[in-house]
């Protein structure tokens, strides 16, 4: 394994773990404030890129798209949370698993109604299309370095908004102790419903931002949802740290895991076997570290819920 | 004098700079009632959390019944003949009164890996466990969900379910806890007659219950015990009446 | 505890529920297994294999939905990686097949053995955690499967593999004839029922359906709660196993769509239809769930768009599941 494939890989995996932070954001928020498990969140992120897509096709600009694109996510998320959701919050976790599992097989097939089941295509915007020379004979895309930066800047918005805003404030408060918080004379439904909007519009971000590298196609989002939980797991519930130190571990080891498992495999048995075996131990690794986690820290690295 | 059966040595426990259980010192002989009281907020009920096993101290030793148990779990303090009934009612709604006491019983009788045999066929549990609900009054609730029964009903099943257990030690957190004056003298009248058989740790607010059952009484102030003496002493005693009683009276 | 129509801690017991409830457990799960049993006869004769097939495919399911009954239904564990056993059995009998192990005398054993071991290692695990851990862990388990099966390019990777020929008993293939292998896959699903109704009766599963109305009350009567729900979830475990051996023979193919998490969300529903709390429920629940999706697809290919809103309906306003509706509702529910 060369320097250079290990760096590309690296910055690929950085790549996968702040799309996994974007969705794990407003995923464990809503867990940590309200204690409702939402398994619809993964079909904003779908939403997200398949209104870009549109939205690309009426503007002709990325920048009209991702306008579009995460007004859309926000406008569908609200509008689920009025019809659906508030209904559920003091439902127990397998009404609300249930229930948002009949909204995953509305909302997938409700896609591939409208879409089709065609894989489509987001262009990337002009300005972001060329690629950088990061060392001697290693071009990355400029794109991808955009999509890192663009989600380290909103990590970094949101733990502003979290650690330094009244909203926020309540927000951590209410995730630690939620009728102390609605005690308190805090309209809580309002302030989840702000949470909620608020993570769904960054879930629709990711979809869209993920759009122009990966392919746009129905159930996009089931596989990132289960990866997002395996990071609420390990970074904790209710903690947006938490969320974004466990995105960017499993980002880091899952695709580093991919990339290299069968040539570490071949160090210990023969070729054939390791090109057996390698893939199979790739895609077990985060799975694995969540176990690992769970092991040593049943409340995951930075639970929010104190004591 | 007797082997306490339960001895509390130095057990502390702190919540930050709160400290709940303050070098806690306290014994309980065989068939004796020790009552704990004191003024709310003085840390009965971590006190009680710490014995059960629920909550573990940060010092100190929890001996019971010539053993260490100050880091085993719930379970296996009450595997070795530590009972207890919750401040807040904690029984099986969906079972019935018997199946709740079927159910201690049968936890009695060693492991529950049995998959066989019907259990609500098991003639043998059953009679027992009827008979622990006869010795409470409550025969005629026996095969009603536990969950519909009064308050009063569902504390008596409580004590059912703790005698079940055959325990060397009952520890009763707050039994009268919500119930009428009806109730609760019923409930004076069970205790006393159980008074003998088994050693009973007795947390309650009730004054006039404490005074008629306890044997010894101690005085829990701000997580330390101030006073431990016979009911007669307590009631001399004039730290207690500054710290507690005084408090009442004002 | 909140009240809800569909709540894990309903009343709906079996050993506490009146005679009369559990003369009707047994009434459905008996009319079941008879309407089972008359349909290769009928199908026969209206000259139509669709319905023996789709039968199948109904029972075997049912099987799995009766495992996973035990757990969701008597201790509220809500798994959400159940379907993973499914792949695990019949994967074990596939890849046995590959390398030219045919009889059940093997493929029964190892199916049972990697199950087993599956839900005791993650088992062990997710039971340590509780509510919405418990859920996304189980959740993660399954889908860990389900990539590491897709990952098995020797055994057809994504593509899935073909069993050419069905598993054999004593080096017979009896199975191989359709009528045969239907009633085995009945005596199957009767034997499961039964088993869990047994163990459901039985002082292990009192202790069960104890953890889940109240952990502290066990513990404070001696019982750990703990290892007794592990040895539930490894028995649900086995006999979804069996249910995917089961399936792998039905379908002589093998692929990882099998241990899909959707898989796993039908079996909920499944369950959850039936009425939480009632085995022969989850037979019902089963078919219910199987002959919907197959009227539904029957309409329009985009069956989920009516599917899914139905599912939330039934979640918002529901009541105690289809054997409550079908005998009159569950009180107090």
């Amino acid at each position: 394994m060369s320097a250079t494939l290990l760096a590309v890989q690296t910055l690929n995996g950085l790549q996968l773990g702040i799309l996994l932070f974007l969705i794990a954001a407003g995923l464990t928020l809503v867990f940590g404030v309200m204690d409702f498990i939402n398994l619809a969140h993964g079909v904003q992120y779908m939403l997200g890129a398949y209104l870009a897509v549109t939205g690309y096709s009426l503007t002709g600009t990325f920048w009209g798209a991702l306008l579009f694109g995460m007004l859309g996510a926000l406008v569908v998320g609200l509008v689920l949370e009025l019809l659906v959701f508030r209904h559920l919050y003091d439902r127990d976790h397998l009404d609300q698993v249930l229930a948002t599992f009949g909204i995953i097989l509305f909302l997938n097939e409700a896609v591939r109604t409208i879409w089709g089941s065609t894989p489509l295509t987001l262009p990337m915007p002009d300005l972001l299309s060329g690629s950088f020379e990061l060392m001697d004979g290693l071009l990355y895309p400029v794109y991808r370095i955009a999509l890192i930066v663009a989600g380290l800047v909103v990590a970094a918005v949101l733990y502003l908004l979290v650690t330094r805003t009244r909203a926020g404030m309540l927000v951590r408060a209410g995730a630690t102790n939620a009728p102390m918080v609605a005690a308190l004379g805090v309209d809580i439904r309002r302030l989840f419903m702000l949470v909620f909007g608020f993570g769904t519009m960054l879930a629709g971000f990711a979809g869209i931002l993920a759009a122009p590298i990966l392919v746009v196609e129905p159930g996009m989002g089931d596989n990132l949802l289960i990866l997002a939980f395996v990071v609420i797991v390990i970074g904790g519930i209710g903690s947006i740290r938490g969320a974004f130190i466990a995105a960017l571990i499993v980002g880091l080891v899952d695709t580093l895991g991919r990339g290299f498992a069968t040539d570490i495999a071949k160090l210990v048995m023969s070729p054939s076997a390791a090109n057996g075996v390698g893939p199979a131990i790739a895609s077990m690794l985060i799975y694995l570290l969540m176990a690992a986690v769970l092991f040593f820290r049943p409340t995951g690295l930075f639970p929010a819920r104190g004591g | 004098m007797a082997d306490p059966i339960l001895q509390l040595q130095d057990l502390t426990k702190a919540y930050g700079a709160l400290k709940v259980t303050d070098h806690v010192s306290l014994d309980v002989l065989p068939g004796e009632i020790h009552a704990i009281i004191g003024p709310n907020g003085a840390g009965k009920t971590t006190l009680i959390g710490q014995i059960s096993g629920s909550l573990r101290p940060d010092g100190g030793s929890i001996r019971f019944a010539g053993e260490n148990v100050t880091h085993l779990p719930m379970h296996a303090r009450a595997r070795i003949g530590l009972a207890r009934s919750f401040q807040i009612t904690e029984i099986l709604p969906a079972f019935t009164a018997r199946e709740n006491v079927a159910l201690a019983l049968q936890a009695k009788q060693g492991h529950s890996f049995r998959f066989l045999r019907n259990v609500s066929r098991d003639r043998d549990l059953n009679d027992r466990a009827l008979a622990c609900l006869a010795e409470l009054g409550l025969s005629h609730r026996a095969d009603l969900p536990a969950g519909i029964l009064s308050h009063g009903e569902k504390r008596a099943l409580e004590l059912a379910i703790a005698m079940a257990c055959e325990p060397k030690l009952l520890l009763l957190d707050e039994p009268m806890a919500g119930t009428g004056r009806e109730e609760t003298d019923r409930l004076v009248e069970v205790l006393s007659q159980l008074k003998g058989r088994y050693a009973m740790l007795l947390v309650e607010h009730d004054m006039s219950a404490v005074f008629a059952l306890a044997d010894r009484i101690s005085v829990l102030v701000y997580g330390q015990i101030i006073e431990t003496g016979t009911p007669d002493q307590i009631r001399a005693s004039t730290k207690v009446r500054e710290a507690y009683l005084g408090e009442e009276a004002a | 505890m909140t009240a809800s129509p569909v709540s894990t801690t309903g009343p709906a017991t079996s050993s506490m529920v009146p005679v009369r409830r559990r003369s009707r457990e047994t009434l459905i799960a008996a009319v079941a297994f008879i309407l089972f049993a008359l349909l290769p006869p009928m199908a026969s004769a209206l000259n139509d294999t669709f319905f023996v097939f789709f039968a199948i495919r109904v029972m075997v399911f049912a099987i799995a939905a009766v495992s996973l009954s035990l757990i969701l239904g008597f201790g509220a564990l809500v798994s959400f990686g159940h379907a993973a056993y499914l792949g695990l059995g019949a994967y074990s009998v596939g890849i046995l097949a590959e390398h030219g192990y045919w009889d059940v005398t093997v493929s029964l054993p190892v199916t049972l053995l990697v199950c087993g071991l599956f839900a005791a290692i993650t088992g062990a695990i997710s039971l340590k955690t509780r509510g919405v851990y418990f859920i996304m862990i189980t959740l993660a388990f399954g889908q860990m499967a389900y990539y590491t099966a897709t990952s098995l390019s020797a055994y057809g990777g994504d593509d899935g593999l073909t069993i050419w020929g069905r598993t054999e008993i004593f080096a017979s293939s009896v199975l191989s004839d359709r009528t045969t292998f239907y009633y085995v896959v009945l005596g199957m699903l009767i034997l499961s029922y039964v088993i869990a109704r047994v163990i459901v009766a039985s002082r292990f599963g009192r202790v069960l359906q104890g953890a889940k109305q109240s952990e502290m009350r066990l513990r404070a009567v001696g019982i750990d709660p703990y290892w007794y729900r592990l040895v539930a979830y490894v028995i649900a475990g086995m006999m979804a196993g069996v249910a995917g051996a089961l399936l792998a023979n039905a379908a002589e193919f093998v692929s990882p769509a099998y241990m899909s998490w959707h898989r796993s969300g039908e079996l909920i529903v499944m369950v959850v239809l039936g009425g939480l709390g009632s085995l022969a429920g989850s037979i019902v629940g089963a078919a219910s769930f199987l002959v919907l999706e197959e009227v539904l697809a029957h309409f329009t290919e985009h069956w989920r768009l009516i599917f899914g809103p139905l599912l939330v309906l039934v979640v918002l306003f529901g009541k105690g599941g289809l054997t409550a509706m079908l005998g009159g509702g569950r009180k107090n529910g």
